[in-house]
């Protein structure tokens, strides 16, 4: 059992929360200009790094907040965590 | 706008735990180790939400004279009107009994700020667990850290009792709310049935 600290709530178990997939992927300023292999990529193509990792998790059986982790994939450590800004945070 | 608490005749309603009563009374383990269960029915709860900061945030805070500010903080009290927080903008009211004075007031403090008040109160029951074995019995099924130094009076957290997501609120030294959602409150209450068969008297 990992212990994720929530920044918000503090470590709690990791049965509280849920994985949102990489962090920072921008949502395209004109998804019409894109073309299908663009639109693919942006929605399918993700990072797949061996060490830290910039992730997004959501606190679903706590506070229900999403925040922003940097997790070593090869340890499941993870190095920090910083709220959301903005987004009721 | 936020509904209107319950109307009725009160005599007509029943809790999401009445079929357990007389389960929950035969349970009592006596004793300064013993443990008692009950359900506290039809208690007020409301669901505010406000950012920090914001006007509507003050104006909550002046109505319930504060606040909680992190997590696992309550304020007020809890056979009169308490504040658990939820999240940083989230936060739930309870109250003993139907207090539409409170729902008002607070709609009527919150009045066209960007916030919101809605009557939760169906939402969830409560059962209260005290004695001097309730800690030990909850420490079955809750992986919050129950020691006072972590879980003292006036703490309140999001957790889980077995499977059921629960709020967990320390009321007394040895007395426990468990805030459960109605349509868990039968299987929650069966969980601490079976948890407390064990500080029984042997017959
Ligand atoms: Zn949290």
């Amino acid at each position: 059992m990992m212990l994720i600290p929530c920044p918000h709530c503090g470590p709690r178990n990791e049965t509280e929360f849920q994985y949102g997939g990489q962090a920072y992927v921008a949502y395209p300023e004109d998804p019409y200009a894109l073309t299908d292999e663009q639109w693919a990529r942006y929605l399918f193509y993700r990072e797949n790094p061996k060490g830290p990792f910039a992730e997004r998790w959501v606190h679903s059986a706590g506070c229900r907040k999403w925040f922003n982790a940097v997790r070593d994939t090869r340890t499941y450590e993870f190095l920090s965590t910083e709220a959301i800004q903005g987004a009721a945070s | 706008m936020a509904e209107t608490l319950t109307q009725g005749p009160p005599d007509l309603r029943v809790s999401p735990l009445q079929h357990l009563h007389r389960q929950l009374a035969a349970a009592a383990a006596p004793g300064p180790q013993g443990l008692e269960i009950r359900e506290v029915a039809f208690t007020t709860q409301l669901g505010l939400r406000a950012e920090p900061g914001s006007q509507a945030h003050t104006r909550f805070a002046e109505v319930l004279e504060g606040l909680p500010s992190a997590v696992g903080e309550t304020t007020g009290t809890p056979d009169g009107v308490a504040t658990l927080w939820l999240a940083p903008d989230e936060f739930l009211v309870v109250a003993s009994g139907q207090d539409h004075q409170l729902l008002q007031r607070l709609e009527h403090a919150l009045g066209e700020a960007a916030g919101q008040v809605v009557d939760l109160s169906a939402n969830r029951t409560t059962v209260e667990l005290s004695g001097g074995s309730a800690r030990d019995a909850l420490e079955k099924g809750v992986p919050a850290d129950l020691h006072p130094r972590e879980f003292p009076v006036g703490r309140a957290i999001t957790t889980t009792l077995g499977p059921v997501p629960v709020l967990l609120w320390r009321t007394e030294d040895s007395t426990f709310r468990i805030l459960v959602r109605s349509s868990f409150a039968d299987y929650a209450a069966r969980w601490l049935l079976d948890a407390a068969e064990e500080y029984r008297p042997r017959r």
